[in-house]
Parts: C-alpha cells; sequence; structure tokens
C-alpha cells in the first residue's frame, strides 16, 4: 500500500465498523465515491479497550446482528472489483492473532494497524505481515518520548497513526493541542538522515513525497477539525463522527455527503496555503 | 540449581513474560504509563522504608497476620489434616486488602491523587475505596451495571468510603467490561490517576506486582504451617482461582517446596480447563473465547470468579506442570459453603468455598489420600453472600 505525499493535497481514511449493518460495504463505495484516499475497517471485539462510547455502540450492534471476522472479510473480497482505494483493517490483538495474517491478505486487506499491540510486542506480526504483503501501520501518542517516536516512525509502514488526545475514540468539540505537536514531532523524526537511507528524503522534510505520511486520529469529528488537523499532519483518519450517523440510521448517501465535506475542507484547507491540484484516477 | 528452586516462582523476564505468557498489550498511550509504575514498583519494592511502611499498615490497619485455624472436624470427618489460612478475617472481610495497601501507598509515592479500580462482586471495589480512604486518595469505581444490581450492599459500603461507583452499560455489563472501562479512563487521567487492579491480570507489571503484594498470605502461612505440621510443608496447598490472586499469593510462598499445588476454578469460568491463548486486559494468557477470538461470558455463583480470563503466571503454572487446576460445580460450592459452617463455625464467601468443595471431594481418593495435610486459602467472608444463599437455599 502506498499513500502518496505530493499530490498536493491532505489525505483523507475514513472508518467504518465492518458489520455494522446489513448493508455495511456500501458505505465503503460511499466513502471511496466521496474522495477517500483509504479506508479503515474495523473489525467488532467483544471488549474494546481503546474504544470510546461510539465505536463500543457500533462494535456491540455488529456483533449482536451476528457480524463475524469471517463474514466481513468474505463480504470485503465480495466488493473487491469495485474498491479502488486501499483497504486497512483496524483490530485488537486477540481478533488479529485468531484469524491470522494470511487470510487478511486473502480478502486483499493492504494495511493493518492493531491498537493494542506496541512495539514491544509486534515484532512476530510485523515479520508476518510483511511475508504476506500487508502494511503494519504503528501508532504514536502524544506521550510517546522521542526515541520511542523515532523508532515507531521508522518500523511503521504506510503512514504513521498519530493518536490526537490522551484517551479513547470519540467526537470531541476541539481538536486537542497535543495533535499538532505530535505531528510536527514525528515529521521531523520521518525526514532525520537515518529515514534517508531508506527513504532518500532530505533533511529538513522539504520533499515529502519521500517520506511516510502522518496521519491524525482519535476525535477528528468536523470539516473545520479536519482542516487544522490537514495542515498540522498529512491527513486525517476520521471515525466516530462518521459512525455517529451510521448507528443513528444515515444511509450511505448521506454519508457520501459527510465524506466529501471532510474531503472539500481539507482540500480548501490547504489550498489558502499551497496552490491545489485536481489528481485524477487511480489514487492507489 | 535444586529442584525447589527451579519450582519457586520467580519474576517475570524479559517485558513482564511467564513462559510465553503475560506482557503488556496496551495502547501506545499507557506505555510510559505502565513503564513508570513497573519502575517505581521495583524501586520501592526494593526499599525497606517501603516494606516497613505497609507491614505496619497490614498489621494495624488490616489485622495481619490472619490466623491458621485447623479444622479440626472437617479434618476428622474428611480423614486428613485440614489447615485453613484465614484471609476472612482481615479487614474488609477479603484478602482483597492486601493488594490495595500495597498499590495506594506505590500511588501516593508516585505522587498520584485518584484511584480508579474496577470490581465485580465489590471485595476490589471495597478494599480499594478502603485504601484510598485511609490514604486520603480520591477514588473512582467502574462497575457492571448488572454486577450492580447483584451487589447492591458492597455499591453502598464503597460510596459510604467516599468513593464514586460508576455504573458500565456496554458489553456484557459485569467485570471484564469494568476493566476495560478503567482501563479507558486510566488512558484518559493517567497524569494524576492510579490504575488499582484488582488481579494478577493486566499488562507488565500488574501480575507480578499484585503476586508480590498478595504473596504475604503464603510467606506467613509457610511460616505457621511449620509450627503445625512436623513435615513442615502440606503435601497439598489449595486455593480458589478467578483471574488468581489469592491462590498467587499462597502459592508464592510454597511453590519452592515439594507441596502440590491446586487451583480450582467454577465450572462456568475455567480458564485453565476450557479456555485458550489468547490477549485480553494487556497481557496473553488463557481465556474463554470463541474461535474468532471474541471474549466469553464466565458463569458463577460466586461474582468474583465470573471472569473468563485467568492471571498470565497462573497459566504458565499450569503448562509447566508445576500448579493443577481443577473445576467445581455451583451445587459442590454450596453444599462445601454449608458444611464448612456446620462443622467449623465459618461462613466463607461463594469464592473460598470453591476451595472447600474440591478438598471434600477428593479427601479420601487418590487426589487427596487419608493422612493428607492441607493448606487451604479461606480468601474471604460469606457476609457478602447471605442474600444470594437465601435464595439459592
Amino acid at each position: 500500500m502506498t499513500l502518496r505525499l505530493g499530490t498536493g493535497r491532505p489525505l483523507l481514511v475514513p472508518f467504518l465498523t465492518g458489520g455494522v449493518t446489513a448493508g455495511w460495504t456500501d458505505y465503503l463505495l460511499a466513502y471511496q465515491e466521496a474522495g477517500a484516499d483509504a479506508i479503515e475497517v474495523g473489525l467488532p471485539f467483544s471488549d474494546p479497550m481503546l474504544d470510546g462510547t461510539t465505536i463500543q455502540q457500533a462494535s456491540d450492534q455488529a456483533l449482536t446482528r451476528g457480524a463475524t471476522v469471517d463474514a466481513i472479510l468474505h463480504e470485503l473480497t465480495a466488493i473487491r472489483g469495485r474498491l479502488r482505494v486501499p483497504i486497512i483493517v483496524m483490530a485488537y490483538a486477540n481478533l488479529v492473532l485468531k484469524v491470522g495474517i494470511e487470510r487478511l491478505a486473502r480478502a486483499g486487506v493492504s494495511g493493518l494497524i492493531v491498537s493494542d499491540l506496541p512495539l514491544e510486542e509486534s515484532a512476530e506480526l510485523e515479520s508476518a505481515a510483511a511475508a504476506a504483503g500487508i502494511d503494519m501501520i504503528l501508532l504514536a501518542a502524544p506521550v510517546t518520548p522521542d526515541d520511542r517516536l523515532r523508532q515507531i516512525c521508522h518500523r511503521s509502514q504506510g503512514f504513521v497513526y498519530a493518536v490526537s488526545v490522551m484517551g479513547v475514540t470519540g467526537e470531541r468539540t476541539t481538536l486537542a493541542p497535543e495533535a499538532e505537536a505530535l505531528a510536527r514531532r514525528a515529521k521531523l523524526l520521518l525526514a532525520e538522515p537515518a529515514a534517508s537511507v531508506f527513504h532518500a528524503g532530505s533533511r529538513d522534510g522539504a520533499d515529502p513525497v519521500q517520506r511516510l505520511p502522518v496521519l491524525i486520529g482519535f476525535g477528528v469529528s468536523t470539516p473545520e477539525q479536519a482542516a487544522v488537523a490537514g495542515r498540522a499532519g498529512d491527513g486525517v483518519v476520521v471515525g466516530a463522527a462518521l459512525m455517529r450517523r451510521v448507528l443513528d440510521g444515515a444511509s450511505p448517501a448521506d454519508l457520501r455527503r459527510e465524506v466529501g465535506a471532510l474531503r472539500a475542507a481539507l482540500d480548501q484547507g490547504v489550498s489558502t496555503a499551497t496552490p491545489y491540484a485536481e489528481i485524477s484516477g487511480d489514487r492507489r | 540449581m535444586t529442584l525447589a528452586t527451579q519450582r519457586g516462582m520467580r519474576d517475570p523476564v524479559a517485558g513482564g513474560r511467564f513462559g510465553s505468557f503475560g506482557g503488556r498489550f496496551v495502547p501506545e498511550s499507557l506505555i510510559p504509563a505502565c513503564a513508570a509504575l513497573e519502575e517505581a514498583f521495583r524501586d520501592a519494592w526494593t526499599d525497606p522504608g517501603f516494606r516497613q511502611q505497609l507491614d505496619l499498615f497490614r498489621a494495624v490497619h488490616a489485622g495481619r497476620p490472619t490466623a491458621l485455624t485447623p479444622a479440626w472436624n472437617l479434618s476428622a470427618e474428611l480423614g486428613i489434616t485440614l489447615l485453613l489460612k484465614r484471609e476472612d478475617l482481615a479487614h474488609t472481610g477479603s484478602h482483597k486488602i492486601n493488594n490495595v495497601l500495597g498499590q495506594a501507598l506505590l500511588a501516593r509515592r508516585m505522587g498520584k491523587t485518584r484511584l480508579i479500580a474496577e470490581t465485580g462482586a465489590g471485595q476490589h471495589g471495597v478494599a480499594a475505596a478502603t485504601a484510598a480512604a485511609l490514604f486520603g486518595l480520591r477514588a473512582t469505581v467502574y462497575m457492571g451495571e448488572r454486577d450492580i444490581e447483584r451487589q447492591a450492599l458492597n455499591v453502598f459500603r464503597m460510596n459510604l468510603l467516599g468513593a464514586d461507583v460508576v455504573p458500565v452499560t456496554t458489553g456484557s455489563r459485569t467485570l471484564k467490561d469494568a476493566t476495560n472501562e478503567a482501563m479507558r479512563q486510566w488512558v484518559a487521567n493517567v497524569d494524576d490517576t492510579h490504575f488499582c487492579l484488582g488481579s494478577v491480570a493486566g499488562p507488565h507489571p500488574y501480575p507480578w506486582m499484585v503476586r508480590e503484594f498478595q504473596r504475604v498470605i503464603g510467606d506467613e502461612a509457610r511460616r505457621q504451617v511449620a509450627a503445625e505440621l512436623p513435615a513442615g510443608v502440606p503435601d497439598v496447598v489449595v486455593a480458589c482461582v478467578g483471574g488468581g490472586s489469592n491462590a498467587a499469593g499462597t502459592f508464592a510462598g510454597f511453590a519452592d517446596t515439594g507441596a502440590r499445588l491446586i487451583g480450582v476454578e467454577a465450572a462456568g469460568g475455567a480458564a485453565m480447563t476450557d479456555g485458550t491463548v489468547g490477549v485480553v486486559h494487556g497481557s496473553r494468557s488463557l481465556v474463554l473465547q470463541n474461535a474468532e477470538g471474541q471474549i466469553a461470558e464466565a458463569h458463577s455463583i460466586a461474582a468474583g470468579l465470573d471472569y473468563p480470563g485467568i492471571g498470565p503466571e497462573h497459566a504458565h503454572l499450569g503448562e509447566s506442570g508445576r500448579a493443577q487446576y481443577v473445576t467445581v460445580t455451583d451445587d459442590e460450592v454450596l453444599t462445601a459453603l454449608k458444611r464448612l459452617a456446620r462443622t467449623e463455625g465459618i461462613i466463607c464467601a461463594l469464592e473460598s468455598a470453591h476451595a472447600v468443595a474440591w478438598v471434600m471431594r477428593a479427601a479420601g481418593t487418590d487426589e487427596l489420600p487419608h493422612g493428607s495435610t492441607v493448606l487451604l486459602t479461606l480468601s474471604g467472608r460469606g457476609d457478602k453472600d447471605m442474600a444470594q444463599l437465601q435464595v439459592a437455599s
């Protein structure tokens, strides 16, 4: 999976809990049409300890209606021909260890985020993912010290997931100020000479095409917040705010508008500073 | 190396591992907090000043050492020598006080001003609220909505002690969900808040730290038993196991002896017997789950054993063969509780009655031949269970 920077606009990765409704894959197609650069699919788990009320509710709803990991992956495979954007699975360690990385790869999954698998525990899965051709996307938190953040930046693939806030997933009224600081630190570390051996990036990070993008997630709730986060990082992951709408019964067409508004805000948020170039066709 | 030292319960190795179990499976946001806690615990546990302070509060506040009571009548009926380690006599009515005194002192030493805790039956919640009151810390206890209904009296006790009890309304609305919620709250309040986890579960250093705070049970019992038995150590050491903190503390005092170690699980919540390897609540251990890894609910007459997982060190002790884990049914537990009450004048907790039930079933069989000597940890008293027992009988 490559999420290319230098397209002139920040990246947008919307999230959906797999199996949340019977026709859940329609939301994925709506996200794609609205301009998503990749889509994060959450595997519902009985014990979601890093999720706030909204995603917990979505997870409960999916499990209650009988969603299984196996069925979710089958349904993903079924719409694979219509999905042009990369699919990233977000899951808790216990589900990933059970389902196995090869099964995810067979379903066409390009990236994997495991919320409760820190550096110390992830080496084994990282090599399995590499063998299966899946990018392991690592999370960084506001309290992550620089030496640790450096390792995360250098081991992460696809992008670096900057958790904006000390807390769980969920809508918030403002973007946490820590988000910007974390994204800035991560971008600096990604542009370090050590990274340039692999990425050929320049020291000051002026050649962003060559370094890994930094995406800000957790609590990015409104187009305005997305625009701010898009300037601080290289893009955003938006989860709970969209899932709230889905849980309230919004249709795929409604969600297409929601994601479209995020897309527009991100693009305009940058267009004031940087000229915006239209990108057409396959963004993979 | 002697057999005895080979068999001892050691400190966990690299990253908090007991064999292949344990570890630190937490979000990145909690890694610095777990690391700081580990460092603070290592520092405190090697500081004689901290140990002295803890010993003082154990003595004057919790009433330690707890008694070792020979169960003369029941021993005669069963044809064995049964010694009861009386954690039911500890302040707040169970062994839970041992752990919370240690963690509250440690929290204060780390400059934290607030404790959060998860609770199922409410025993750990009450203990945490007690320690918080004693050391001037604020306390918030997370408890599943279903458990709040079942254990109204303990909710009242916690409130009386000044703690806030927050109902958890998600998932199965029981202990595992309360644990998830406490973890979430810890992530968001890590600056001033210590997560006072109640069992030998969770991410490193909790399984190790809680075992060390509970080993006072086993260490005291080892000395007390030595004075009672000609052989110095019992043939068998037995304790009930949910997450496994009273068993871990008891076993820690005897793991380097030749005594057989028996953990007794509830038949409806037997992670050692029916569980498979999984990651839940921050560590790799055995857990009740379906083929896809969704965690199952446990079902036991004893709310304190209603937990789908088990501490990682127990998984290791079981796998290595050093300890053996067995199950008893709710009916056996009720019978055992009543028989102990009639023969010894002790009404123990439903949890503790699991250990008693196994001894009653095994006595006189190959598992526990006549003439055996047994040390049994009676982890708590039965007062909390009276309403439930009235319904059951």
